[in-house]
């Protein structure tokens, strides 16, 4: 039986020829412009995006009404608004998805979140791999002001916006808000020290706020619906719906908008969503949001140390902290099933952290260099015991030490894949030719589900 | 590797002149840097790679000094600072393109081509190079040519792009 889900950024996207302006405008596209821009002052649409209670949806999970009321706004400065577009977290797809099905809703958002903060130049950066994304947004920005919902005085209401797209050019670090600053500068990503934060001093020096495309997305049902609609949906804090990216072991991965509060069994194993584990095999393990947040045994994901169900909330997925939590991050949900090997995929995990770290940081720049060559070492059978306590106390002193977040993303999913699977790492050590077999799987005391 | 040259000078088509100017037009006065890695996008969809000539053209265009230039070039991944082949397979070897089965497609796709890492075939049609996460994740395994991205990859689906693309 299915019950009714609220579909927020997804009850249009199955539409077809729902990326042309023309059929989403007939749909009930850019209504929440004409209602914020003939109805509402700037401030009532910042109150409703504050009273919705949606936060930042790429992963650092903060509240976007209060982010936006902290932009300063001196007298004659130009303020900004930057979407985030970079999305590179392992795991993580559903921007792109969103960006490709239906741009104008972005692009829409876009437009009344620019409109809330004053904004009358703003930019969407997409990571440039993704190029043939930017060319669909700009075909679609092309098409909205045409129709006269971008340029100058949009809709007789004396607003003016200008909208661009940047490509990014190959960098994991530029979805750091200020490095993501620094390469729409023409810079290398590199990121900022914080104070001052982008509300202050972002994008030229000037007051700016970096969102994610999904969190910019909302707001349009947010002006359309009232942030009280909004923050009905979900459970405690964890409002409205997120967009969950769903991969590995699933019978249908894929991007699901889930109403925040379902129970994770029920999201891995309904046939509404993931419809469980490939044929044959058993769930072992889950990275839940993303490749940074701590990785989990499944029976400690589906239950908390309590015994009630985990629920897919930010307070839910991290209840019991690290000891026998996780995060719910950028909602990148990676299901892994007995044949995959922890150790390999921290090892994997640790090389990327270690390609993307962007030198700035020595604890960043030479420790996640050193986890990966431990792992890589432990991994290919050459490793010993203390190899297993260095790795936590090289993760332990990066963490925190950095000047943006790279570092404890790259120490977590090493410190967690020990905390709860170093009976896997000791294999490898006790076992070296038997672990690195091709097709190894590793059968010791593990809890499959 | 980036050194000064005394080879041809390099320079936008008239076509791609007007799209550099008219990125130009995004940014405030004076912030005419902010166009650089678009800029470097277009030198290196002209010219198939990213060659310092190309970049000389570019801080000269943007009136910014040449190693402003490199110095972003060399942080970015997607410049080719090297020459490549006609297709540049970018293949994506992180975790959940891994568990998989991305690193047998990718074995086989070796073979297949006859270059390994970074390499370029023999017949300068292909360059492999092993990149990151490309944001594709329940589409895996993945890899992308140019701007076209090939997911859900099986060995037999790679024989059919490959020998698609060598015909």
């Amino acid at each position: 039986m299915t019950t009714e889900r609220p579909k927020i950024l997804t009850d249009k996207t199955h539409i077809p020829g729902i990326e042309t302006f023309d059929v989403y405008r007939k749909n009930g596209g850019y209504s929440a412009v004409e209602k914020a821009l003939k109805t509402m002052t700037p401030d009532e649409v910042v109150e409703e995006v504050k009273k919705s209670g949606v936060r930042g949806r790429g992963g650092a999970g903060f509240p976007m009404g209060m982010k936006w009321s902290f932009l300063a706004k001196p007298e004659g400065v130009p303020r900004y608004l930057v979407c985030n577009g970079d999305e590179s977290e392992p795991g993580t797809f559903k921007d792109h998805w969103l960006m490709k099905t239906i741009p104008h809703l972005l692009i829409e958002g876009m437009i009344v979140s620019s409109y809330a903060l004053g904004a009358n130049t703003s930019y969407i950066y997409v990571r440039g791999e993704l190029m043939y994304v930017v060319r669909i947004l700009e075909k679609a920005i092309a098409e909205a002001k045409a129709a006269g919902f971008l340029g100058k005085n949009i809709l007789g209401s004396g607003y003016d916006l200008e909208l661009y797209v940047q490509p990014g050019g190959g960098a994991y670090i530029c979805g750091e808000e200020t490095a993501l600053l620094e390469s729409l500068e023409g810079k290398r990503g590199n990121p900022r020290n914080k104070p001052p934060f982008p509300a202050v001093k972002g994008l030229y020096q000037c007051p700016t706020v970096v969102n994610n495309v999904e969190s910019i997305a909302t707001t349009s049902w947010i002006v359309n619906n009232g942030g009280d609609a909004y923050a009905a949906i979900g459970i405690g804090r964890s409002t409205g719906t997120k967009l969950i990216s769903a991969s590995g072991h699933l019978k249908k991965p894929g991007v699901y908008e889930i109403p925040l509060g379902l129970p994770v069994q029920e999201f891995i194993y309904s046939d509404e969503w993931c419809g469980g584990i490939r044929d044959g095999h058993h769930l072992k393990a889950v990275v839940a949001g993303g490749s940074s947040v701590p990785i989990l045994p499944a029976a400690m994901l589906l239950k908390t140390a309590n015994g009630e169900d985990r629920l897919m909330s930010y307070e839910s997925l991290s209840d019991g902290g690290f000891a026998t939590g996780t995060m719910m991050g950028s909602g990148g949900f990676i299901a892994m099933d007995e044949t995959a090997c922890v150790v390999k995929n921290t090892w994997n995990f640790s090389r990327f952290y270690h390609h993307e770290s962007c030198g700035q940081c020595s604890p960043c720049r030479e420790g996640t260099g050193w986890m990966e060559k431990v792992l890589h070492r432990i991994e290919h059978g050459h490793g010993s015991m203390h190899d297993i306590d260095l790795l936590v106390d090289v993760a332990k002193k990066i963490e925190g030490n950095t000047i943006c977040p790279l570092g404890d993303a790259a120490a977590w999913p090493v410190a967690s894949a020990i905390r709860h699977f170093r009976d896997e790492f000791e294999w490898h050590i006790t076992h070296p030719q038997e672990a690195t077999r091709p097709g190894a799987i590793f059968k010791g005391h593990m809890e499959l589900v | 590797m980036i050194e000064t040259s005394d080879k041809p000078r390099i320079e936008f088509t008239p076509e791609r002149l007007e799209r550099a100017k008219e990125i130009l037009t995004h940014y405030p006065e004076g912030r005419q840097k902010s166009a650089l890695l678009p800029l470097l996008h277009l030198l290196q969809e002209q010219e198939g790679w990213t060659p310092t000539e190309g970049m000389d053209y570019i801080a000269e265009f943007l009136g910014i000094q040449p190693i402003e230039v490199y110095e972003v070039a060399t942080f970015y991944t997607m410049y080719h600072l090297e020459p490549v082949g006609k297709h540049v397979i970018e293949y994506c070897r992180t975790g959940p393109c891994m568990i998989m089965g991305g690193e047998e497609v990718y074995a086989h796709l070796k073979q297949k081509i006859g270059a390994q890492d970074g390499e370029t075939s023999a017949d300068q049609l292909f360059t492999i190079k092993p990149v990151e996460c490309l944001a594709a994740c329940g589409w895996g395994p993945c890899f992308q040519i140019r701007e076209k991205y090939y997911t859900h990859l099986t060995i037999e689906k790679v024989d059919e792009i490959i020998d698609e693309l060598r015909k």
